[in-house]
């Protein structure tokens, strides 16, 4: 589904991404940890095509095709969609709009509504004095409006409740199918540092990323509970060991 | 440069050529009733949410050039009168003629004094609380009139009043004057939502004059939409709110097409406890200059007043001027404002584009977005017909 190959980006003149390789699968779900400023967020909008994000090096392959340097919207049609971390206000306008405008179906917004128990919300203009758990939930309605195959989530459980947990939870597990594995083609990126979500999403690998480089490849529980227990620090000296045993 | 200049032609000039260079109103011929109007007349007056044959209105007043053709209310607890008849019915409106506007401000509100054709007084008695708005429409129907008007509004005590008004000119017709001076009493724990809507000609000159006086625990609502292309507006509405607790709220949206100019705000003075005022204004420019003014100013302890200009500039070559100006002459008080001026940010722009629309798709959503008007305090089937208003006027844009 997602191949990148040594990915180098640059945000205002600093190198921030130094040579990311990745690959995801169809129907797969990846688990990305790293410490605040690592460069999670950067790979994310570099992926979506955010402008301000330079690519100087490498390529993002999805679904077999160069996507490195398409506009946003083109990537979004091909399949890809972003949860962000700090989506900005649109003043004026309502989340139902937004969301009937990116579904074919009509009264999306009802439906989703009532699925997911979202009263009063639906009117509300997008983003505007939304609490963190909101914009949360209101990031993954859209989605489900929009219904992409690879799923970008950047820290969807910061932030939320106990009881919003389970719902946003469940809205994750029925975006990446997690209930039909047979059929299952969705795949998806999760941002986590609380790996909470683990605890209701399964996910198939983990990677942390330290420094605008991804050390550690492996099982995302193994690593979230080494990161737990030694640090982040000990992942960079865990890829240093792989290393080593390559040469 | 306090307002906007006049221009005719390439040419700059003071008020008084501009006075002289239209014809009086009472000078014109209008038709005798509305029931004369043509469709597309009537289509146009639907744009600025005058709708004569609406059943949810309390009451309608027309005013054609210099003649009032239609002026009847429902509700008897609602006064609905030519301001000609008001003035003889009570001996002049002593209390109420010129009490908040100097008649010696300008020389548009000299010619107002001097050569009225009409306009309305509205008063809503004690406690009368009506839901459905009154509708009031100033309608100039021939080409180059200068059509001078005075209203007087009035809510007693404790009463709630609702009003539309919608000011446009005939389809085809180009140039005109329109001086509106408007003066609004709001009395102990009255409530007084006034939205206007201005539909005018591109060559079309618009000086309204207004003062509003808000007593204690009073609310005066104020809601201002222009979205189609006008030669020149300048207005500066002035509201004093001099009871404990009395509240003003003005929300403007303006569209400003190329070739119009429009200079727009409102001055609130805060003069007892308790007071407050919020003073917001949404303004694209498409090609055109907008000037967006807000003046509050803080008399006494513990009020609280926000301001907010919020500007787009969708064309090459438009002007968006904020000038927002906080006074404040006391301790205690809690005064801010927020002003923005440019294009449309990239973030939201890119934020829809990574959800599938294509560029033109998200700006539009952005734009539309910013053109709502539904605002606090407006019954919501009311904030529902005035947004279809501004989206049928968008499609245009
Ligand atoms: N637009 C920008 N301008 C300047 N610096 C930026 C910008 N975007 C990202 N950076 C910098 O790039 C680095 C990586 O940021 P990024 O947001 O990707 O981190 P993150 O791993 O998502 O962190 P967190 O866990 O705190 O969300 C940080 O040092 C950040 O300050
Ligand atoms: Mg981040």
């Amino acid at each position: 589904m997602l191949k990148i190959e040594d990915l180098w980006v640059e945000v205002q003149g600093r190198d921030i991404l130094k040579g990311i390789n990745l690959k995801i699968g169809t129907g797969e779900t990846h688990c990305l940890f790293g410490k605040n400023g690592s460069g999670k967020t950067t790979l994310l909008m570099t992926l979506m095509g955010f402008s301000g994000y330079r690519v100087k090096h490498g390529h993002i392959l999805f679904k077999g095709e160069d996507i490195t340097y398409l506009p946003i919207n083109e990537r979004a049609r091909r399949g890809l969609g972003v949860a962000f971390q700090r989506p900005p206000t649109l003043r004026g306008v309502q989340l139902k709009n937004l969301l009937a405008l990116y579904s074919k179906e009509t009264d999306i917004g009802s439906r989703l509504a009532l699925a997911y128990n979202f009263e009063d919300f639906l009117e509300r203009q997008v983003n505007l004095g939304f609490s963190g758990g909101e914009i949360k939930k209101s990031e993954l309605l859209q989605l489900l409006a929009q219904s992409p195959d690879l799923l970008l989530l950047d820290e969807p459980e910061s932030g939320v409740d106990v009881e919003n947990l389970d719902v946003i939870c469940q809205m994750i597990r029925k975006l990446l199918q997690k209930d039909i594995p047979a059929k299952r083609r969705k795949s998806g990126l999760i941002i986590t540092h609380t790996g909470l979500i683990l605890n209701y999403v399964n996910a198939d690998r983990g990677h942390v990323m330290l420094n605008g480089q991804i050390y550690c490849h492996g099982n995302p529980l193994d690593i979230f509970e080494r990161i737990k227990n030694y640090g982040y620090e000990e992942c960079a000296k865990c890829r240093l060991f792989e290393q080593s045993l390559k040469i | 440069m306090r307002y906007s200049e006049n221009h005719i032609g390439n040419k700059n000039v003071s008020d008084e050529e501009l006075l002289k260079t239209f014809s009086p109103a009472s000078e014109s011929k209008g038709p005798k009733d509305t029931g004369e109007f043509e469709e597309e007349e009537l289509e146009r007056l639907k744009q600025t949410g005058i709708d004569l044959t609406h059943p949810n209105r309390t009451g309608t007043f027309v005013q054609t050039n210099h003649t009032v053709q239609r002026c009847d209310c429902e509700s008897s607890g609602i006064e609905l009168l030519p301001v000609t008849a008001a003035l003889k019915k009570y001996d002049g409106l002593k209390e109420y003629w010129w009490r908040l506007i100097s008649a010696e401000k300008d020389s548009f509100t000299r010619e107002a004094d001097q050569e009225l054709d009409n306009g309305y007084f509205i008063r809503a008695l004690p406690g009368e609380k009506v839901i459905y708005p009154l509708q009031t429409c100033l309608y100039i129907r021939d080409e180059n009139l200068a059509q001078r008007v005075h209203n007087i509004v009035i809510a007693e005590e404790g009463s709630e009043l609702n009003i539309i008004t919608g000011c446009s000119t005939h389809p085809h017709l180009r140039s005109g004057l329109h001086i509106g001076i408007s003066e609004f009493y709001v009395k102990k724990g009255a409530k007084l939502t006034f939205t206007m809507i201005h539909n005018w000609g591109e060559n079309v000159y618009v000086r309204p004059r207004t003062g509003i006086r808000v007593e204690e625990e009073g609310v005066f609502l104020s809601n201002y939409i222009s979205l189609k292309g006008v030669k020149s507006v300048q207005t500066l509405p002035t509201a004093t709110l001099t009871g404990p607790n009395a509240v003003a709220r003005f929300n403007s949206v303006i569209v400003a097409p190329e070739g119009s100019d429009i200079d727009i705000g409102a001055e609130v003075i805060l003069e007892a406890p308790g007071t407050r005022s919020e003073v917001v204004s949404r303004t694209i420019s498409t090609g055109g200059r907008v000037v967006a003014r807000g003046h509050l100013i803080g008399l006494a302890p513990d009020i609280k007043a926000h301001l907010e200009c919020q500007g787009l500039i969708l064309a090459e070559h438009g002007v968006i001027h904020a000038i927002p100006e906080l006074e404040a002459h006391v301790a205690g008080v809690d005064m801010s404002h927020e002003a923005a001026v440019g294009r449309i940010a990239q973030e939201e722009i890119e934020y829809l584009m990574a959800r599938g629309l294509d560029e033109e798709e998200a700006t539009s959503t952005i734009v539309r977005g910013f053109l709502d008007v539904r605002i606090n305090g407006l019954p919501p089937e009311l904030n529902e017909e005035l947004q279809e208003v501004v989206e049928e006027c968008h499609k245009g844009m």
